[in-house]
């Protein structure tokens, strides 16, 4: 009895262990512990139906909202079979074990073929819904993947040597905590007693605490349209860089969608993470659309992602097609949620370049800072472009007055 | 004093919920049921406005525990979320161990770090035994904070204790009962995720919204609160920077019987459309011709469903 108690425990813990790596292998981030807790999960919850059962996993393996989806796919794929899960929750409850041990119930076999098979297909198919889903947005989209030349050791040095130095404008930003300081503007009573305490309590050395600065959140709105497809790679590479040297950055790569890559780039190797954005990122060097993608990042992220003071880098050539009043309101209400917009515009090297497009007219009145890059060849000089102050006459309030 | 016991099943846990006029759907339940028997923090994510809060205090109402909450804000540190030692009563302690001659500084500085000059704070109250059991321990709106607080939470969460240098090591015997809520204003790391079982609270589906305002709203009017359901949730799948959310519709709901109206018509709810949006271009959004054309669909539709 207690033999086939143990088995049919093992079989759960083997079914749950198949399930979470067709998790992971759908990209959630489970670990083994997790599997415990799930085991844990279903012998306390003592569950009645399939619902308990898919309630009790989705609260151990899901911890993100966005998760939920893959979770629900992978559930339906895997636990497919009718009757299945009913079999599963029969092995858990007590009664089972009481009544005599019973031949393998038919199909049992046949079952572990269908899991392990199961997996395969259901990685297939996951496949094969994400190709329907790009194919249904739009016509009009160039889809394509996009192949980067591979990072050069200097390269990269380069790039680590040239972000060290980098300082956006208003880069420390002073938070609501304290810090100790010797000239600082409150007492540290707390330190000050322990002084004290020293000499007997006779002398009160007076100890300070001032506020403590640190580096605001990045978010970083890339434009990889097909006219600004030759920066690319270098304003890629530039982004990979910033995010393995700051704590809090946030990239979105947009064409005629947007795309959130963070965690793509944030990959340890230059190249992977360029593959992997490249992976997640089906409009390259397409049409742009600004205002509909800036419209996604204010309405699905910009409440996410720009808490605490966040820095806007906009990269983009402002070469928009149909520029109406939606891009001067979408604008408009990312300069109003961010702490401070920069656009960065590749086309200002050029001399002479002058806010004509309609585009970069609507664009301009909402961004504090537009930045000119004069030298796009190498990270030091996006790096510089980026730092100190800004050049005159690239006060986006002068380049306006210009054109009327 | 018998403490209440946790419920013993997830149709328990409806039912307790029930009790308190909180309308959950069954994975809420599920997910709260296995939170209450492993022992584990519950870490509720959505958008504002979908009852992650209540869903603390009811838990703290129905089974007669102390809630304590420590709403998370920008610079919340250690002085204000754990502990913070009494320093005018400890200087006056030295003070007198002075006037009293006594030199011993060992002595001074041992009495002076004692419980006695702890001021304790939300997490560390949590901690302390209670006679109603174990309290209900709320920790709001967690993605306010910074991450060097979250990873303050961690040993918390994990160990259920806290440190204090002078002090040493204070361990709950029974754990507090832990809801977490973010509004997701940003990201909170996966470690701390990891710890807890974790929920996301979406809006209600039409039948279980309309049994939340019928237990909230006891004086509704059956019309009015079906026109209202309807109006809601034909509104949230309109293309809004900020859907409204349950508190919304209860909010709107109060508003509509304090102005004593029985069923909705245009011009009442373009007045009374501030209660439900609280965006100005969604508001502009909603002009007059949109609000009666989304209204007489709303109102066909329940014709129809009669």
């Amino acid at each position: 009895m207690a033999e086939s108690q143990t088995s049919n425990q093992g079989r759960l813990a083997e079914n749950i262990l198949y399930f979470a790596r067709a998790l992971r292998a759908a990209g959630l981030p489970v670990g083994p512990g997790a599997v415990l807790d799930c085991l844990e999960a279903l012998s306390v919850a003592r569950i009645g139906d399939r619902e308990d059962f898919y309630w009790t996993l989705h609260a151990v393996f899901v911890k993100r909202h966005e998760h939920s989806i893959l979770f629900d796919q992978a559930f339906r794929l895997f636990f497919r079979k009718r009757g299945y899960i009913e079999q599963l929750i029969a092995t858990m409850l007590p009664e089972a074990a009481k009544t005599p041990p019973k031949p393998p119930p038919p199909g049992a076999q046949r079952i572990q073929e269908a899991l392990t098979g199961g997996l395969k297909e259901c990685e297939e198919e996951k496949q094969e819904i994400e190709l329907d889903a790009r194919l249904t947005v739009s016509d009009r989209e160039v889809l394509q993947k996009k192949d980067f030349a591979q990072m050069t050791a200097a390269e990269i040095a380069a790039a680590k040597h040239a972000i060290a130095k980098l300082a956006l404008p208003l880069d420390l930003i002073r938070t609501r905590r304290l810090a100790t300081a010797r000239h600082g503007h409150m007492i540290d009573i707390r330190r000050t007693l322990r002084a004290s305490m020293k000499a007997g309590g006779a002398v009160i050395d007076l100890k300070y605490l001032g506020p403590r600065e640190k580096e605001p959140p990045i978010v970083a709105l890339l434009d990889i349209s097909g006219s600004m497809s030759q920066y690319t790679r270098l304003f890629l590479h530039f982004l990979h860089a910033v995010t393995d040297a700051r704590k809090r950055v946030t990239t979105f790569l947009f064409g005629t969608r947007l795309t959130n890559v963070t965690r793509a780039i944030r990959q340890r190797d230059p190249d992977e993470a360029l593959a992997a954005c490249s992976a997640h990122v089906a409009d390259w060097s397409g049409g742009t659309r600004i205002a509909s993608s800036l419209r996604a990042f204010n309405k699905n992220w910009s409440r996410r992602v720009l808490g605490q003071g966040a820095v806007v880098l906009l990269i983009t050539d402002g070469l928009e097609r149909d520029a109406d009043e939606t891009l001067g309101f979408e604008m408009d209400r990312l300069h109003r949620s961010c702490r401070r917009l920069i656009w960065l515009n590749p086309l200002l090297r050029f001399d002479g370049f002058e806010a004509r497009a309609k585009g970069v007219r609507t664009m301009l009145p909402h961004v504090d800072e537009l930045r000119p890059i004069y030298n796009l060849e190498s990270m030091t000089g996006l790096v510089r472009a980026l730092s100190g102050a800004p050049a005159k006459g690239y006060d986006p309030k002068t380049m306006l007055k210009q054109v009327a | 004093m018998t403490l209440t016991p946790l419920p013993t099943s997830i149709d328990a846990t409806l039912a307790l919920l029930a009790k308190a006029d909180y309308v959950a759907d069954r994975s809420l339940a599920t997910v709260l049921y296995l939170a209450l028997r492993m022992g584990r923090p519950l870490f509720v994510e959505g958008e504002a406005g979908t009852g992650k809060t209540e869903i603390a205090r009811v838990l703290a109402k129905t089974l007669g525990r102390k809630l304590i909450r420590l709403q998370c804000y920008e610079g919340l540190d250690v002085s204000a979320a754990v502990y913070e030692w009494n320093y005018g009563a400890q200087m006056i302690a030295i003070r007198l161990a002075e006037a009293e001659g006594e030199g011993d500084r060992e002595r001074i500085e041992h009495d002076v770090f004692s419980e006695r000059f702890l001021i304790k704070r939300p997490l560390l109250q949590a901690l302390e035994p209670d006679p109603d059991g174990p309290p209900v321990l709320l920790i709001d709106e967690i993605d306010r904070t910074d991450e060097a607080f979250e990873a303050f939470l961690l040993e918390v969460l994990a160990d259920f204790q806290v440190t204090v240098p002078e002090l040493g090591t204070i361990k709950a015997a029974h754990p507090p009962i832990v809801v977490i809520t973010s509004n997701r204003t940003r990201e909170v790391h996966d470690a701390l995720k990891r710890r807890c079982l974790y929920h996301w609270v979406g809006y209600p589906d039409a039948k279980r919204e309309l049994a939340i305002l019928r237990a909230k709203v006891p004086g509704i009017a059956k019309t009015l609160s079906q026109q209202v359901v309807a109006f809601v949730q034909a509104l949230r799948k309109e293309d809004l920077f900020k859907v409204p959310g349950v508190a919304e519709t209860l909010d709107w709901a109060g508003a509509l019987t304090e102005l004593d109206v029985v069923a909705l018509d245009p011009a009442t709810v373009s007045d009374t459309l501030g209660a439900l949006l609280k965006y100005q271009d969604d508001i502009a959004r909603l002009d007059g011709s949109k609000v009666k054309a989304l209204l007489d669909e709303v109102k066909s539709e329940l014709r129809a469903a009669e």
